[in-house]
């Protein structure tokens, strides 16, 4: 019994390594570590669950739900401000909710808010609203001349979070990094 | 507790209760809310624990939440408006879920929207804000009879168990001061205040 449940537990300690480095959501769970970003408020979406389900597994996260996006993008601010680094996690038409708080916070004020967006709306949409929200995103994101990087490729995320994190921070401005259907899959009409 | 509760409850002013909170402070954040109610947290006298907002109007709680969350240790005070919480009561359930103790939410309540003009906001007449608070999780939520209630109310907050909500009606009034509109120089400042990085 002791040597199953050991050897099961090895089991599951090589399948975290392997997802660590094989999957899009422990790629994003191993670079938010290594960045010490700890707080992680989310408004939850498909694609994102296992990201979620795997934060909420780890201690050295702090996550949980908002109500809306921009609750999520105050927390981080002040948490920010104190000295404790934090992302937000939506969909694509969460972001859509977020002009006025980027406008009003997060640039003028220059915080490295870090965003994660997961992209719906294109490449196989099966709903007509979150295909037109979708087309909001990057000239919304253009307008305030925000950095803002789509993540297509699984042996591009490393690096492309990774930088975009630091220079966030160094720079302190906001970044979006949006999790395009190509790297998750996306969510795609099932009935 | 009912609307009719709230209706016996003196009507004070908001430069008042923030000069009375102001006065009792010591290295506690205070997160202003946009427009007066972060003008009369200027016009107090400014201290680097504040963060004064200039937009992003209904942040001031989560704001003061990831504040909170960062520096257990240190209490922090956020001030809102009624109509500013209007627009963010979905925060009130976040906070009763995570239940930081060293968090104390003011909640200036006049029904208007004084800085546009004031008009009523929807909620006028007929929301009671601490038992939306009440119904929302946060158990020590209530309003303050006058000024002395209210100075009992936040020394009592300190010792929570939990997060703190008050409201409090105030007057008409338009803020005091006018908060000095430089975003940069109030996150650096804020950011001293809190122990996160040095001033140039």
């Amino acid at each position: 019994m002791a040597a199953a449940e050991q050897a099961s537990s090895k089991d599951k300690a090589k399948d975290k390594s392997q997802d660590a480095a094989t999957t899009w959501h422990g790629i994003v769970l191993q670079t938010l570590k290594r960045n010490e970003i700890k707080l992680v408020p989310y408004v939850p979406d498909r694609v994102l669950t296992t990201l979620i389900k795997d934060l909420h597994a780890d201690p050295y996260f702090t996550t949980f739900p908002t109500a809306r996006e921009e609750e999520a993008v105050g927390i981080v601010s002040g948490a920010w401000m104190a000295g404790t680094r934090g992302a937000v996690l939506m969909q694509t038409s969460g972001f859509a909710t977020l002009a006025n708080v980027l406008a009003s916070l997060a640039v003028p004020y220059q915080i490295p808010l870090i965003m994660f967006v997961s992209e719906r709306g294109t490449l196989g949409e099966f709903n007509y609203g979150q295909a037109l929200v979708c087309r909001t995103m990057r000239p919304m994101l253009d307008s305030l001349a925000m950095e803002h990087h789509t993540i297509t490729r699984l042996d591009e995320l490393e690096f492309i979070a990774d930088r975009s994190i630091k220079q966030a921070v160094t720079t302190q401005a906001p970044v979006a990094l949006i999790l395009s259907p190509l790297l998750t899959g996306g969510k795609t009409f099932d009935k | 507790m009912t609307n009719a509760h709230a209706r016996n409850t003196k009507v004070m002013n908001r430069f008042d209760l923030t000069q009375r909170l102001v006065a009792g402070l010591k290295d506690e954040a205070v997160i202003g809310g946009i427009g007066n109610t972060n003008f009369d947290l200027w016009a107090a006298g400014h201290r680097p624990e504040n963060f004064y907002m200039l937009g992003s109007m209904g942040l001031a709680f989560p704001i003061a939440l990831g504040v909170a969350l960062a520096q257990p240790k240190r209490r922090v005070f956020a001030l809102e408006g009624d109509g500013s919480l209007l627009m963010q009561l979905g925060c009130l359930s976040t906070i009763a879920t995570l239940a930081p103790k060293n968090l104390t939410m003011v909640v200036m309540d006049n029904g208007i929207y004084q800085i546009t003009g004031s008009q009523p906001t929807p909620a006028a007449g007929h929301t009671d804000i601490v038992a939306v608070a009440l119904a929302s999780g946060i158990a020590s939520s209530s309003w303050a009879a006058d000024e002395d209630d209210f100075e009992r109310l936040i020394e009592q907050s300190k010792s929570a168990p939990g997060p703190t909500l008050i409201g409090v009606r105030i007057d008409d009034k338009p803020g005091t001061g006018t908060t000095r509109r430089d975003p940069v120089q109030i996150r650096e400042r804020f950011m001293h205040g809190m122990g996160v990085r040095q001033l140039l």
